[in-house]
């Protein structure tokens, strides 16, 4: 791997490649938030960033710590509250690409974000479902960022907080598309056509197929034509170290 | 309501042990000196209603504070865990907290229909998710038109909601704007609401997309500037984010957080 970047940096700047000019765009706290405003500050200027505080078309001048900082209303083309933000917005199917997190998911892109172990009496308590569950059922399409490993990608998830394709990748009734892309730390997968079953599609540079084996815990399956992602350019890198930094930046 | 009261009067008179407590603030507005002052009256047994406990909930349930908690995202935003909540469920630290979780849509609409004294809310959610299995809280109900199978959330209707707000007129009218999360929500389905607010002015300003709310739909008005810190008043202060990325360390340790409780005036509270 170079000296100028590293795995999760890949993960994220991949992450930002997949978001386009007119893409609505649900964003979260942690990696969707850095990856969002990535795509905004490099080559999709004109996405349009949502947060589910209820800021639409937020421009931040410096990467939001929350995803209510002052200056996420203070940008806004629109503030609305929370009830109308999930009701009518989001619920009703305007969002195009949302980003999710997840502390576990498997193989048809179920995933938890709410316990490990057992619900009443966890082993680990996490934060919960917040925006997730209709942000999975109802964007266009669902993009997870994800860092790869046998704790996170688990044969089966201890909570289903999100649905992705159902128990046996054959439930999913919700409008929209469900999990498409699942970036990680070592590439992408995506659903199989027919089986729903997330496949690896595209290697990170560097990256192995026995290392994606060994990062996950179900019997992993890669396309017959793997791809390999192309490296972070200088001008992703750059703007990554800057949002990190939490520099203003003019638009 | 109309006069302004001091915080401690509008506590005492109207938060009582056992009570369905909401303090409501999207990340915007929390009202952490009404909490403070909840914690050092020392009250006990309250049933806590919050979207997102936040750091505000995370020093409620260490002080004891709360018996169980209706929640939709627990987590320190932007930084990690609530680890006085995570304490409270996995460890019964200091006594165990049970919860009760929605999603944000969920609860959301367990509000909206809590204002409008309805049984409860419908939407389209939940379908498939292992939430789902709260079923004292989360059900399914066939639309009468279409026969659609829709979700159903019950209301939620606390006994005293606390929120923070920029603004009350001599009247005691409230204004808020910026962020306002769930709040008209959250005072309209409450038997009784208490505001904090910056300041008192003698007439609103002129502003677009701001929530007001008149003062008979109140029982109380305290002036209690910065009474959002670390959270923020749009207009008034930023967020403290450095707050927030710090409290990770007081709230990871008990004796960090007893700490803390005790250079706050806050250790009485605390029944550990």
């Amino acid at each position: 791997m170079p000296e100028n970047w590293n795995s999760a940096d890949m993960m994220n700047v991949a992450a930002a490649r997949e978001l386009h000019d007119g893409n609505v765009c649900l964003v979260g706290v942690g990696p969707p938030n850095l990856a969002a405003n990535l795509a905004r500050h490099t080559h999709a200027p004109d996405c349009r960033l949502v947060y589910e505080s209820g800021a639409i078309d937020a421009k931040p001048r410096r990467l939001p710590l929350s995803i209510g900082d002052d200056d996420l209303a203070a940008t806004a083309t629109s503030v609305v509250s929370v009830p109308e933000m999930f009701n009518y917005w989001v619920g009703a199917g305007r969002i195009d690409v949302g980003f999710l997190g997840a502390a576990q998911i498997d193989k048809f892109g179920n995933i938890n974000t709410t316990v490990i172990g057992d619900h009443d009496n966890p082993k680990t308590r996490l934060p919960g479902a917040g925006g997730a569950p209709e942000i999975a059922a109802n964007a266009g399409r669902v993009i997870v960022i994800v860092k790869q490993s046998t704790r996170t990608f688990v044969e089966k998830v201890d909570f289903v907080t999100s649905v992705g394709y159902g128990p046996t990748g054959r439930e999913r009734q919700a409008p929209g598309a469900g999990p498409t892309l699942v970036i990680t730390d070592h590439g992408v997968l995506e659903p199989d056509p027919e089986t729903n079953e997330l496949t690896m599609t595209r290697l990170h540079p560097g990256v192995t197929v026995e290392q994606a084996r060994a990062a996950t815990g179900w019997d992993l399956k890669f396309a017959a034509d793997i791809q390999s992602v192309p490296e972070p350019t200088e001008t992703e890198l750059d703007m990554l170290r800057r949002l990190r930094a939490r520099e203003v930046i003019d638009a | 309501m109309p006069r302004p009261v001091p915080l401690d009067e509008a506590i005492a008179t109207h938060v009582h042990d056992g009570d369905t407590v909401a303090l409501e603030g999207f990340t915007h507005l929390i009202p952490f000196a009404a909490a403070h002052e909840i914690a050092r009256q020392g009250r006990r047994h309250l049933k806590l209603v919050r979207m997102t406990p936040d750091v505000v909930y995370d020093q409620l349930i260490g002080l004891g504070v709360a018996d169980e908690l209706i929640f939709s995202y627990g987590g320190n935003p932007g930084v990690g865990s609530l680890h006085r909540l995570r304490d409270a469920v996995e460890k019964h630290w200091p006594h165990k907290v049970v919860v009760h979780e929605h999603s944000h849509a969920g609860l959301a609409n367990a509000y909206v229909a809590g204002a409008g004294r309805l049984p409860f809310a419908v939407l389209r959610g939940y379908r498939g998710t292992d939430l789902e299995q709260q079923s004292d809280i989360i059900s399914r109900v066939t639309c009468p038109f279409t026969g659609e199978e829709l979700a159903a959330v019950r209301a939620v209707n606390p006994d005293v909601t606390v929120i923070h707000a920029q603004l009350a007129d001599r009247a005691g009218n409230v204004m808020l704007w910026g962020l306002t999360g769930v709040q008209r929500e959250a005072v309209l389905a409450a038997d009784r609401a208490i505001v904090t607010v910056e300041e008192i002015v003698d007439e609103f300003p002129e502003r677009t997309g701001a929530v007001i709310l008149p003062e008979w739909v109140l029982k109380a008005v305290s002036v209690v500037p910065n009474g959002a810190w670390p959270s923020y008043a749009l207009g008034y202060s930023t967020r403290d984010n450095d707050f927030y990325q710090q409290w990770d360390a007081v709230s990871r340790d008990r004796g960090a957080f007893l700490a803390w409780a005790k250079e706050n005036g806050l250790e009485a509270a605390a029944d550990a």
